[in-house]
């Protein structure tokens, strides 16, 4: 029997990859039929990728709005096993990541970096799940005979545009604190490189997430933003190295329902700063609880 | 029934084209409905929901808040419509009236042992006559499928005349249950029989069948009530019911209706949707129109 003879790398035609979103666990491609052109460093044409619309945006809203019931009332414990496990599908899928990055034209020691960072963070964020809520709740002092505490919840759904200056790391660095606090989310990736985040999405869907908890689009911040900051089912926006007019337009599209917004600007990533509790606070509202109790200060411990 | 219409033999209806009924009826979802059209069929789509409640467990609370529900949709938009009807139990049918009182809104009871329809004839007659005692100014009966199914014709039929005559003012809505007859053949074969015993109304379901209303089957009924027309000149009114809970499906209905019917019977006069959850979806679709901003449930009454 003859032997196939094109398995030589010099002589098979590579198969390239199509690069889709990441919608409610699913992979489609964005409603508008467009796309837009991922060049390398030198020029060459890396993908053709999905220039998502304002419908693309909604669907993924919708996604996340089914997701969060689910994900927020998973256990603390087991948000923390699923970020972990995050963290262990990337591990295994590393070269690929470092591949795509240098492509794109990153250096081999920024791509490693990177990849490396984001599987600590991952591994980082998997650990505070558990953990913020004890750090961040209270008792506090009252003058009537209640018992009165105060712990963090999750907000909702959160809408993020990812940064630039750090295709894989920025976008796990602003996406782990979200949802180990319990939130789901619809990112954008970075325009510029955007083949990483979508990989990523690769990874989050075999990874134990339930579909809709993180989902990531690709396309551009002028056309989505005003969606982004104006949606009323979105219950808070994270933003990154946007602009100053990018970001007022997002604080005043926010008002219609009183959205949080956050920028988290000029952080660099792959220092400390780029990781901390607060991260996950941002994202959390507080519930203050008034339990009646017979009487004040424990003069009488009776509750 | 006019005495010059002529009864034909049921066990020779027209047959129905598989293929071409769902062909053509998939064919309505390719329109593209914009702007003012859109927002026009929003309304008219609002104005001829039956806001639906039939479970075991309705009290009357419950059609209270159903009842001011159906009269004030959504106060953040002034000036829009009421639905056409509430539609309940014939237990509820005093409830719904007097919380209704002179809004406009009819109120529509189910009856002949709803769902199943598997009672004595006098079970439902008094049924029937309770309803219409309580002031139903329309009644929905169901057939009896398992007479029909065993080629009885004459008594489905004679039944149908016999509630008729019970009704007096209110209007009968004839339920086929489309879902229990199998075939397009069938649902043809029950329209015809339903219309020349008195129908006011041929409606699908009872909404606690899957499938419930489809647009194939539905386009079956229309086009037995066009045949009917044609045949005698009366106007027969049709009810989709179950299964119609986006804005956008019931868009497709309302062309459906549209290049089948035409334009006379474009009111909730001459046809309804049997819906609980498509009002808010039609509300946050309206508001979607009138902001630009997509909506959230949060901010819309339940039903």
């Amino acid at each position: 029997m003859a032997k196939i003879n094109n398995t030589n790398d010099e002589q098979r035609l590579e198969v390239l990859k199509t690069y889709k979103i990441y919608v409610g666990g699913q992979f489609p491609r964005t409603e508008s039929g467009r796309y837009y052109v991922v060049k390398s460093k030198n020029g060459d044409h890396l993908a053709n990728v999905c220039q998502c619309s304002r419908k693309d945006f909604r669907d993924a809203v919708l996604a996340a709005r089914n997701a969060f019931g689910g994900w927020s009332a998973r256990a603390a414990f087991n948000r923390g096993q699923i970020l972990y496990r995050i963290a262990e599908m990337l591990e295994g899928r590393k070269s690929q990541f470092v591949d795509e990055m240098t492509k794109q034209g990153l250096s081999l020691k920024q791509a490693n970096e990177e990849v490396n960072l984001s599987i600590e963070r991952l591994i980082y964020y998997a650990g505070w799940c558990d953990k913020y809520h004890a750090m961040a709740s209270t008792v506090n002092p009252v003058a009537s005979s209640h018992f009165n505490f105060s712990s963090p919840e999750p907000t909702g759904v959160v809408s993020v545009l990812a940064p630039d200056d750090s295709p894989l790391l920025g976008l796990v660095s602003m996406m782990a604190p979200i949802i180990s606090g319990g939130n789901t989310c619809v990112i954008l990736a970075s325009s510029k490189y955007p083949l990483s985040a979508v990989t990523f999405g690769e990874v989050l869907g075999t990874s134990d997430l339930s579909g809709g908890v993180v989902n990531i689009l690709t396309g551009f911040v002028d056309e989505l933003l005003p969606y982004f900051a104006d949606h009323m089912d979105v219950n808070a926006i994270t933003l990154s190295d946007q602009s100053e007019s990018q970001v007022t337009l997002a604080k005043e599209k926010s008002v219609f329902n009183l959205k949080r917004v956050f920028q988290y600007k000029n952080i660099n990533w792959i220092t400390e700063k780029g990781q901390s509790p607060y991260f996950i606070l941002d994202l959390q509202e507080i519930k203050t609880t008034w339990h009646p109790i017979e009487n004040i200060g424990g003069a009488k411990a009776s509750y | 029934m006019k005495p010059n219409i002529k009864i034909p033999d049921f066990s020779h209806t027209a047959v129905v084209d598989q293929v071409g009924i769902e062909e053509r009826a998939s064919r309505f979802t390719k329109r593209s409905i914009k702007n003012e059209t859109k927002m026009n069929g929003l309304l008219l789509a609002l104005n001829m929901i039956d806001l639906t409640t039939l479970e075991g467990k309705d009290t009357v609370g419950k059609v209270k808040q159903l009842c001011t529900k159906a009269m004030h949709l959504h106060k953040a938009y002034p000036g829009l419509p009421t639905v056409a009807a509430v539609c309940v139990y014939p237990s509820m049918v005093g409830v719904a009236k007097k919380a209704l009182g002179d809004s406009g809104v009819k109120v529509a009871s189910v009856s002949t042992a709803f769902p199943s329809g598997q009672a004595p004839t006098q079970v439902k007659i008094d049924d029937t006559k309770y309803a219409v005692e309580n002031g139903a100014d329309e009644i929905d009966m169901v057939i009896s499928r398992g007479k029909f199914l065993q080629g009885e014709y004459n008594f489905v039929f004679d039944e149908i005349a016999l509630i008729k005559e019970i009704c007096g003012d209110a209007r009968l809505k004839v339920i086929l249950e489309t879902g229990e007859l199998g075939t397009y053949d069938r649902v043809r074969k029950a329209s015809d029989i339903a219309m020349y015993a008195g129908a006011d109304f041929i409606k699908t379901s009872t909404g606690k069948i899957s499938p419930a209303a489809t647009m194939p089957v539905t386009l079956v009924m229309l086009e037995a009530i066009r045949d009917f027309y044609y045949k005698t000149g009366k106007k027969i009114a049709m009810k989709p019911a179950g299964g119609i809970s986006k804005a956008k499906l019931a868009l497709h209905y309302l062309v459906m209706l549209n290049e089948v019917l035409g334009e006379d019977w474009m009111n909730n006069e001459w046809f309804r949707f049997g819906a609980s959850s498509l009002a808010n979806d039609l509300l946050m679709q309206i508001m979607k129109q009138k902001t630009g901003i997509y909506q959230s449930s949060n901010y819309f009454s339940i039903d």
